[in-house]
């Protein structure tokens, strides 16, 4: 049952080209960082990331498609400033784009992470993300219908773990981590601390340990000093 | 005197009741928070798992782990918490928000949206807005009453790429407060000093206008910050 692997060079090795990786983190809190620079160090190709922005070069995934690993982002709002490696390789027809509202992004993994084979939602109805979609009229309102997404691997961040892969989160680091645990075949999360097995209160545990494979402790001495004043 | 973008958030924020939940967009909304009226408990609801937001950190105070979804690091107010992705959307699709105040690049008489998107060679993205739109109890704009090159953005029809149909109920512009009533458009209120006319010369549909429109009652500054432009 112990999950923690030493490095995460070695928690990615197994990552092959073409897979379908699934990022958490919404702004910088939440983006496993030293996983996505771990994974930039593979050199793989054709990869499909299903990630919520557009990704920067400090957070490591606009140098993932910067270095033209990504073949395909299912994403929401690509469009932050920061974002300019995704803008450039999808103006020269470089990269596929899947852009979601940022709710149905969401409600798709949690429904693949909950055994469902879809959804309806009322949002995007009428717009031009609505094109090609099942539209189905219930009590009198229009919905979408929506399909599960799933990946081959999901790269988490939280905050404290145990070693059977337990998972805590502070602030609003949580986000899409703790759905995107439920969603993919090997869940890989980097965390703050560990703590023995026992030394997280049941009721404080966010992911339980039988959504995660693999658990890289990379501290953040920044964050023990707030955490710290904070209490 | 047309207000400034402060005197529209300013105008939003009397109208927000005590007892609220609120998300507020980027632009004009994000600044409806600092006026919200002392006496009123509003929370301010954020896409990332916020219910309680408050004001920016202090430089050298920010948490990295704590921000809004404008990527601004934020404080959190007493009795606020923090939830994942799913319950955030849920509080917003499920149509427990009491309001949110958006940003507009349109908006129609009978109420369309567009604020996604401008069409062209550009990275589409959506964010929030389509579930924001159509998933809150109201929904309120908050924009200039024209583009700064004069073009009107309340129009009979949107030419922008829609974020939700029917959506809208109120108006809020520099010039005046408007209500969406069916396929009616309804001029509510006048910023102090602004004529009927001006408003309807910069508006690209047509206006209802009752008998008697009212000033809106908005000092000429607050806390030192102009509501309304020289």
């Amino acid at each position: 049952m112990d999950r923690v692997v030493a490095t995460c060079d070695e928690a990615v090795a197994d990552i092959p080209n073409g897979a379908s990786i699934m990022i958490g983190g919404f702004g910088p809190p939440g983006i496993p960082v030293n996983l996505v620079q771990a994974l930039r160090r593979r050199r793989l190709r054709d990869l499909v990331l299903i990630y919520c922005g557009g990704g920067t070069e400090q957070d490591g995934i606009g140098g993932l498609i910067a270095d033209g690993a990504v073949r395909k982002l299912i994403t929401s709002y690509p469009t932050h400033p920061g974002a300019s490696a995704v803008r450039e390789r999808y103006l020269r027809g470089e990269i596929e784009l899947e852009v979601l509202p940022q709710g149905t992004f969401v409600e798709r993994i949690r429904a693949a992470g909950a055994g469902l084979g879809g959804f309806y939602t009322p949002t995007g109805v009428g717009t031009e993300l609505a094109e090609g979609k099942e539209v189905r009229i219930i009590n009198g309102r229009a919905y979408l219908f929506e399909l599960p997404l799933r990946a081959d691997y999901a790269l988490i961040k939280a905050y404290r773990a145990d070693r059977w892969g337990n998972l805590t989160y502070r602030r609003t680091m949580r986000n899409f981590n703790p759905i995107m645990a439920t969603a993919a075949n090997i869940v890989i999360a980097e965390v703050d601390e560990l703590v023995p097995v026992g030394g997280l209160s049941p009721e404080e545990i966010e992911t339980p340990c039988i959504f995660v494979d693999r658990v890289v402790v990379v501290p953040r001495e920044e964050i023990r000093r707030v955490a710290l004043e904070s209490r | 005197m047309p207000l400034t973008r402060e005197g529209i958030a300013y105008r939003i924020a009397r109208d927000l009741p005590d007892g609220s939940f609120v998300n507020l967009g980027v632009g004009i909304p994000t600044l409806v928070a600092r006026f919200v009226p002392p006496d009123r408990t509003i929370l301010i609801h954020s896409e990332n798992g916020i219910l309680g937001a408050g004001p920016k950190a202090a430089p050298g105070e920010e948490d990295p782990d704590l921000v809004n979804a404008n990527g601004d690091y934020v404080t959190l107010m007493p009795g606020a918490s923090l939830f994942d992705h799913a319950l955030s959307f849920t509080i917003i699709r499920g149509g427990h928000l009491t309001h949110a105040v958006l940003g507009a690049l349109q908006v129609s008489r009978r109420g369309d949206l567009a604020n996604w998107r401008i069409p062209g060679p550009r990275v589409p993205g959506v964010g929030g807005a389509m579930d924001i739109a159509v998933g809150a109890q109201q929904v309120w704009v908050a924009t200039t009453h024209t583009t700064d090159q004069g073009e009107p953005k309340i129009v009979e029809e949107c030419t922008y790429p829609l974020t939700a149909a029917r959506c809208v109920r109120r108006i809020y512009t520099d010039l005046a407060v408007l209500r969406v009533e069916g396929e009616q458009l309804v001029l509510e209120e006048l910023a102090p000093g602004v004529t009927v006319e001006e408003v309807l010369e910069r508006t690209g549909t047509r206006l209802t206008v009752p008998d008697v429109v009212p000033i809106m009652e908005v000092p000429a500054e607050f806390a030192g910050i102009p509501l309304l432009a020289s």
